[in-house]
């Protein structure tokens, strides 16, 4: 499982730049970040070298910051590849609440994916011929 | 030792005994029986009303107008016929018209009230004023579990505001100790209630939530750490579920006071240790709940206005003070042994029943409906606006730290549930708003829950 930091944001001037500020100033390098927004506010998932620093840093300084564990599954960069994966989470009745592209190059694609049952997720990824990564895999990337 | 049954205590020790678990201050007039209480309040009512009608020259010309003098006061029920006050009265005769004493004469001491909305309102205290509204205030520390023994923290703001003074009077009746803190510099605050074994805080309910959250984000845990066993918190509402969270956070009994700068100040009503309704200090003053629309009293247990009629105040003594404030009697007796009667805690104001779409509706209610869902916190704020013709209300909420706001549709969910809670209860839409933490101002003193932008 990797831990991604998920922050509460209002949909205010310039409080993406603060929050990404904040990350810099003290020294965390993001790897990857996606916004879910919505009229009023936005939910910021980050994937960062060093997920808990981030999550302390980030409530230190007044953001409503925690750790979500999450998946990171390297996939083959082919049409229909992530289709299986989704098919076999599907089959095993485990519900994917969302998921985005981490990478994408020589061949493989990193997916992340936030499931609803995290015990099982090494089964069914493994079972379904792919590959579950490990957080050095993904906080190095 | 002999192992034979003790023979009873004599009864003095017995009433010793019960009085300290009851927490009487001055025993005899909080259980005396009704109709010796009655007795007095018909004397003193008489004594205040000879004293308005001869010193104040506002109530002589009313008095003149119904056709009254003070000898038409032969009983608690004349009470009835005589004349209402109202703030605006108090406004117009600002600043001393209605003083009973000259300034220059007993007055000891002069408060206001903040006046935002007109003059201010001015009352003034000779020493004996002050002497009874320290005796009220030490029943509340004695009903808070406190004593002479005890150290009293006051974060109420100490000046023209009666909360300060008001607490400190009553620790100086009382012989407590007095750490006179006055509101803010919360981080010093929660230093010295800690290192100086602070027994009792005395505050607004919202500052002791935000002395507790303070504290718990020092690291620190108030409820196992700290001495503090008591709060008096008053001056502005506190729901069932914040008192809760306050008890728990900060491990202390919250007692509920109730008063007003033009009636005395804090003290004038305040909860026992049964935390079901606060005793009126009916010696010093009489309670009455009216239908503020007829201005005919309710019948018993029916909320209403409180109107207040002081008995012992010699500066500023008041005949049936409108309060603009919504209470009732709670009937029947209290398990504590008091006879003063119990008025319910305030439920909102008059003046502050907010008008939206044609729906009448107090912020209390809104916030009894926040504080049954734990996911937020105890601060909100409510923005009225308007959009065309119609009003638009949005409740602003926080969540609490460990609410799960990683999927968008729980957060979602949450805004939908209040939304519909509250629709159920006001009959009113609420767009609400989930706000990131502290973006709600903290308040000092007493907190802004209502901007109205219409």
């Amino acid at each position: 499982m990797i831990d991604q930091i998920t922050v509460f944001l209002e949909n205010d001037r310039g409080r993406l730049a603060a929050m990404c500020r904040a990350l810099g100033d003290a020294n965390i390098s993001m790897r990857a970040l996606t916004i879910a927004d919505t009229a009023d506010y936005g939910v910021a998932r980050i994937i960062a070298d060093e997920p808990t620093r981030a999550c302390e840093a980030l409530v230190d300084a007044g953001y409503r910051a925690k750790i979500t564990k999450v998946c990171a599954v390297s996939i083959p960069d082919r049409a229909g590849g992530l289709a299986e994966l989704f098919e076999a989470f599907d089959e095993a009745g485990v519900n994917v609440e969302y998921a985005y592209c981490f990478s994408a190059h020589a061949g493989e694609a990193v997916d992340i994916l936030r499931v609803d049952d995290n015990e099982r997720v090494f089964a069914i990824v493994d079972e379904a011929g792919f590959k579950l990564l490990a957080p050095e895999d993904v906080y190095n990337a | 030792m002999s192992c034979a049954a003790p023979s009873a205590a004599p009864t003095s020790e017995l009433l010793a005994a019960d009085q300290k678990k009851q927490n009487y201050y001055q025993s005899e007039l909080e259980t005396m029986a009704r109709d010796e209480l009655e007795a007095l309040q018909l004397k003193r009512l008489k004594a205040t009303v000879a004293n308005c009608y001869e010193n104040i020259p506002f109530y002589r010309k009313a008095f003149d107008g119904l056709g009254l003098t003070p000898n038409d006061v032969n009983s608690l029920d004349d009470l009835r016929s005589l004349p209402f006050t109202t703030k605006q009265d108090m406004r117009d005769a600002y600043p001393f018209g209605l003083f009973a004493v000259d300034v220059h004469d007993r007055v000891q001491r002069l408060h206001a009230s903040s006046g935002t909305t007109g003059n201010a309102t001015v009352c003034g205290y000779t020493q004996n004023d002050l002497n009874n509204w320290g005796d009220c205030f030490a029943r509340c520390i004695a009903q808070a579990g406190g004593g002479p023994e005890s150290i009293l923290q006051i974060s109420y703001g100490y000046g023209l505001f009666t909360g300060g003074l008001g607490a400190h009077e009553g620790a100086i009746r009382m012989g407590s100790t007095i750490l006179p803190m006055s509101s803010g510099n919360t981080k010093r605050q929660i230093q010295m209630m800690s290192d100086f074994g602070v027994d009792i805080l005395a505050c607004t309910p919202s500052y002791a939530l935000l002395i507790a959250d303070t504290a718990l984000e020092m690291g620190l845990n108030p409820a196992t750490d700290f001495k503090v066993s008591g709060a008096i918190l008053g001056a502005e509402p506190c729901s069932e579920n914040m008192r809760k969270e306050i008890e728990n956070k900060l491990g202390v009994k919250v007692i509920d006071i109730y008063g007003l700068s033009e009636v005395m100040g804090p003290g004038v009503s305040c909860e026992c240790s049964y935390q079901d309704g606060l005793h009126v200090a009916e010696d010093h003053f009489i309670i009455e709940i009216i239908d503020p629309q007829t201005l005919e009293p309710v019948a018993e247990g029916e909320w209403g206005e409180l109107v207040f009629t002081t008995l012992t105040k010699e500066c500023s003594p008041l005949i049936r003070y409108r309060t603009r404030d919504i209470s009732r009697i709670i009937p029947g007796v209290c398990s504590c042994g008091r006879t003063l009667r119990r008025m319910d805690r305030i439920s909102g104001r008059t003046d502050d029943m907010l008008i939206i779409r044609g729906v009448n509706v107090f912020p209390s209610q809104i916030q009894q409906v926040i504080s049954s869902f734990d996911e937020v916190t105890s601060y909100y704020q409510i923005i009225l606006t308007r959009r065309g013709a119609l009003d638009h209300v949005t409740l602003q909420v926080e969540t609490v730290p460990d609410f799960d706001f990683d999927e968008i549709r729980k957060i979602e969910d949450l805004a939908h549930r209040i939304n519909s809670e509250l629709k159920s209860n006001l009959q009113v839409a609420v767009d609400v708003k989930i706000v990131e933490p502290k973006s709600i101002e903290r308040s000092e003193g007493k907190a802004k829950r209502v901007v109205d932008l219409r």
